[in-house]
């Protein structure tokens, strides 16, 4: 009763086309804002802003990074980790070497390193597609974080080989180092996602979204009617490694704090790669829906038996985990092979018509 | 001036110095790449037959040795244990393929290669959950002795993992050129309707080509198991075999072969005389750059078939 | 009649094109001509070469041999999207649109050549992008409208049946505003009123925007009534060109089509 577009008429091609034709969406979007800027830093404890939503923010931003390349260009990638493991040492490097230069103008910075790496990598794509492109890109898993591990130059000859998030402030207040508190890292995140969110939707909804499309869906057709493969390709890449870059950056400096190639490993490849598929390929909120869902599951597992009083060894939890994961994934591509995206829009338009069955 | 001696002069020198020692390591590399062929063959078997790019072979790899280990060490001798084992892959193939390939039939390709990375989590956490997640010794009973021959050193093992790797591979070959089922395999690694269409009875080929793919799987994990303990790891070495199927062409058991053998040999030599320039530890991602470059100049593969778009 | 239409210069001229895949000889030595604002028909039997003729055109196949001059300038090579750029379109015959996208969308890539701004300015969706988009869009809803397929604007087009995916893939060949538009069998597989639809299409693009046409058809009545001039190829070469009427005569093509026993 109350979701209706019965009178809401676009009198114009610009309205038409905006990002949430409908008023109903408009105020919901506008509400989920006010609480996630408003409520939330209030109300959260340092566990859930630490352990639940910073994770959440950054996954969220390298799954739609992904989601541009895999969902909307068509083309695979299995190397998210190394790309976001690009941004972070970028940032690293570029904060250590010139701590005068504002850290969320370095994170940004360091997307276009990563966007750099990741177009290198995506030249194979010129030639190769689907698996293989796949296994290509696992070379640029391997390779970088070798590299990252080997030479010193990297991590500043750390001895301990890892990064550490150096103390940096922005408008005078603490963003990155032990002494931010999680209610600021959380607002940043927050405020990158949003961002980067909107930039993203305006891309694919364009030219450039058309354009990747069209060479997911058919590349052969795309060329003929005038899109250069090549441009189209390398650019999905470079935005893709951009945000996932962005991303990985987040990760070390607004949420861990420190870390080492591990934290980038292929498993983040494949956890950022699930996001994408259970969110729902080819949108940017199921991007952003299927980060919740993966990065929720494990804090469900750990606390769950506890509140039964079951105890569980960390390694069962893990196993379960990575049953359910496996599970879902097979379950949501034969049930739904678009994700948490097509279970929204059908429950939109399930809302648009309730309470009557047609 | 010194780079291009580490990189290009001092290697050949070392090689040329010890042959022996060259030798012992071409060799170490051959087996290490028959243990990468017998991953990659089954990925061959089931791209051939369905189409579908099994990312969970190194799963069912693992999945296969944990399960054998797991029967041996309660107390169950080691002939029953391989055809529990044996019985156990084929009624893993029957669930995979009601459960999962059968509501996916048709589907694109992407879509079933996404489904196997997530039967290829499931299939860990339940081998492991199942048989414990520790490491196990695997003993099946091949001789484990080195001898010499010429001044180098050879273990019976690996020869024999070699004979069975070859004797393995002759079979698969008849059985998919001279036999009916082999026939119908290949008309359905074409195309699923058309095969449909002259009565060749989908669901049931793709249980055989799983079944068989999960025996290669048993044996290579037994292989693999008996040289380094049955361990989570063997899924990620199964990893390695992606980049030994971009050099011998998905469709190819000879490529699968030989490309495990130039994989197996290039990582060894490339680590040994070549990683100290690196800082080591190559072998990591050697095989997948090395599948990278090949895939700029030939992304059919060695044996792989040339494409031809057409519109 | 169509004659009543003025016929220009060559706009396109194909000469001694010859092509093969391995040991098969596609085409072989093929000259004709294309004339600005004709109907041109490229009929023969299956296995002629006639797709493969259009695929060269369009630079998707390099031929072996041969020369291509397009608006005077001549060329052996080029790439498919560089002959999108200067003017050439086309439609395939299994459709080839993307399945994924909406009818709009589908529409809307075929002005993708024509958009400039780059990515920073998409990205922001502000300002000179926003103001592209909705003039290009006011563009596909004028081809929408000519093409009567309004109430699929937003359907995703694999739901769409296949006279439409037909007529939606003209409509992303219009949107380039082609000077040549190359229809690969346009009316395969229609019924009667799907073909009279298409007919009457394919006539007021000649007639309104003075398109050059070639079309391959294997109707023959359809190529008969709307094309001004016919070119058959049999077996990769050609064997007739001319009037429709004089085609229909020529012993060479009755032969082809007939078959002919060769003592």
């Amino acid at each position: 009763m109350l979701y209706r577009e019965a009178g809401q008429f676009k009198t114009s091609y610009a309205k038409d086309q905006a990002v949430f034709p409908i008023i109903q969406d408009r105020w919901f979007i506008a509400l989920i804002l006010v609480v996630a800027y408003g409520v939330v830093p209030f109300v959260a404890n340092e566990y859930w802003l630490q352990a639940v939503l910073i994770p959440f923010l950054i996954f969220a931003l390298a799954a739609i990074g992904l989601n541009l390349l895999t969902g909307y260009a068509g083309q695979l990638s299995l190397g998210t980790g190394a790309f976001m493991a690009v941004g972070a040492y970028a940032t690293y490097k570029i904060t250590t070497a010139f701590p005068e230069i504002n850290i969320l103008v370095v994170f940004v910075m360091s997307g276009f390193v990563a966007a750099g790496v990741g177009v290198v990598f995506g030249i194979p794509s010129l030639r190769i597609k689907g698996f293989y492109l796949a296994v290509a890109t696992l070379a640029a898993q391997f390779f970088i974080l070798w590299l990252f591990n080997k030479v010193g130059w990297f991590y500043n000859d750390n001895p301990s080989g890892t990064i550490t998030a150096p103390p940096r402030t922005f408008l005078g207040i603490m963003v990155t180092g032990p002494e931010a508190t999680a209610e600021t890292r959380y607002l940043i995140s927050l405020t990158f996602l949003v961002i980067f969110a909107l930039l993203a939707k305006n891309l694919v909804r364009g030219r450039i979204g058309r354009a990747w499309m069209a060479i997911r869906d058919m590349d052969v057709a795309a060329e003929i009617i005038g899109i250069r493969p090549l441009q189209t390709k390398l650019l999905a890449f470079a935005i893709s490694s951009f945000y996932c870059g962005v991303a990985g950056a987040m990760t070390v400096f607004l949420w861990l704090g420190s870390a080492e190639t591990e934290a980038f490993d292929i498993f983040v490849s494949f956890q950022v790669l699930f996001m994408v598929i259970i969110g729902g390929l080819g949108s940017i909120l199921g991007s952003i829906l299927g980060a919740a869902f993966i990065t929720l599951v494990p804090i469900f597992l750990t606390n769950a038996p506890a509140l039964v009083n079951l105890p569980m060894p960390t390694d069962l939890g893990k196993h379960i985990e990575e049953i359910i994961f496996g599970g879902m994934i097979i379950f949501f591509l034969i049930v739904e092979p678009n994700g948490f995206a097509r279970l929204w829009q059908i429950a939109k338009e399930k809302l648009r018509r309730w309470p009557f069955p047609y | 001036m010194d780079l291009m001696n580490i990189l290009f002069i001092a290697p050949f020198l070392d090689m040329a110095d010890a042959p022996v020692f060259l030798a012992e390591v071409v060799i170490s590399g051959v087996l290490t790449g028959v243990m990468y062929s017998l991953v990659a063959l089954g990925f061959v078997l089931i791209f051939k037959a369905s189409g579908v790019f099994n990312f969970a072979q190194g799963a069912m790899v693992l999945f296969a040795a944990l399960t054998l280990v797991g029967l041996m060490e309660r107390g169950v001798p080691v002939w029953l244990a391989l055809i529990g084992t044996a019985a156990v892959m084929v009624a893993l193939a029957f669930v995979i393929e009601r459960v999962m390939l059968r509501p996916l039939i048709n589907q694109e390709g992407i879509i079933l290669f996404m489904a196997t990375i997530g039967l290829d989590f499931l299939l860990q956490g339940v081998g492991q959950i199942a048989w414990g997640s520790n490491v196990k010794v695997l003993n099946v009973g091949i001789p484990n002795k080195s001898f010499e021959v010429g001044g180098i050193l050879l273990n019976e093992f690996d020869l024999f993992a070699a004979l069975i790797a070859a004797v393995l591979v002759g079979v698969l070959a008849v059985f998919f050129q001279k036999t009916a089922i082999g026939r119908a395999l290949r008309a359905v690694a074409d195309d699923h309707q058309a095969a449909l269409a002259v009565g060749i009875p989908l669901t049931t080929i793709w249980v055989i080509v799983w079944s068989v793919a999960g025996i290669v799987a048993l044996v290579a994990g037994i292989m693999w198991g008996a040289k380094s303990g049955v361990q989570f790891s063997l899924s990620l070495i199964a990893l390695k075999s992606l980049p030994v199927l971009i050099l011998g062409g998905f469709t190819s058991i000879p490529g699968a072969i030989i490309g495990g053998l130039i994989i197996g040999v290039g990582e060894k030599i490339a680590e040994i005389y070549w990683g100290p320039a690196f800082g080591g530890a190559i072998e990591g991602w050697f095989a997948y750059m090395l599948a990278l470059v090949f895939l700029l100049f030939r992304p059919q593969g060695l044996f792989g078939e040339r494409i031809i778009e057409r519109v | 009649m169509n004659n009543a239409r003025d016929i220009g210069d060559v706009l396109l001229k194909v000469e001694d094109i010859s092509l093969s895949f391995g040991g098969v000889q596609a085409l072989t030595d093929v000259t004709f001509e294309v004339r600005a604002r004709e109907v041109l028909g490229i009929i023969g039997p299956n296995g002629a070469g006639k797709s493969s003729m259009l695929n060269v055109i369009n630079g998707f196949y390099h031929p072996d041999k041969g020369r291509i001059t397009y608006k005077g300038t001549t060329r052996t090579k080029m790439r498919p999207h560089e002959a999108a750029r200067q003017g050439i379109a086309r439609t395939f015959q299994n459709i080839a649109l993307f399945k994924g996208m909406s009818t709009l969308d589908n529409i809307m890539t075929g002005r993708n050549t024509m958009m400039h701004r780059n990515f920073l300015w998409q990205a922001l969706y502000l300002g000179p992008a926003r103001t592209e988009e909705l003039e290009h869009r006011r563009a596909v809803e004028r081809i929408i409208d000519f093409l009567e397929i309004e109430a699929i604007r937003k359907t995703p087009v694999g739901r769409l049946p296949y006279g439409l995916q037909k007529r939606v893939e003209l409509g992303r060949a219009l949107a380039a505003e082609p000077e040549l538009l190359l229809l690969d069998e346009p009316m395969a597989g229609m019924n009667l009123e799907e073909k009279e639809d298409m007919c009457r299409f394919i006539l007021d693009v000649n007639d309104e925007f003075g398109t050059t046409i070639a079309l391959i058809e294997h109707d023959m009545a359809v190529v008969m009534d709307i094309c001004d001039r016919v070119v058959v190829l049999d077996y990769g070469r050609k064997i007739a060109d001319g009037s429709p009427d004089a085609v229909r005569t020529n012993q060479d093509v009755i032969d082809a089509y007939l078959g002919v026993s060769h003592d």
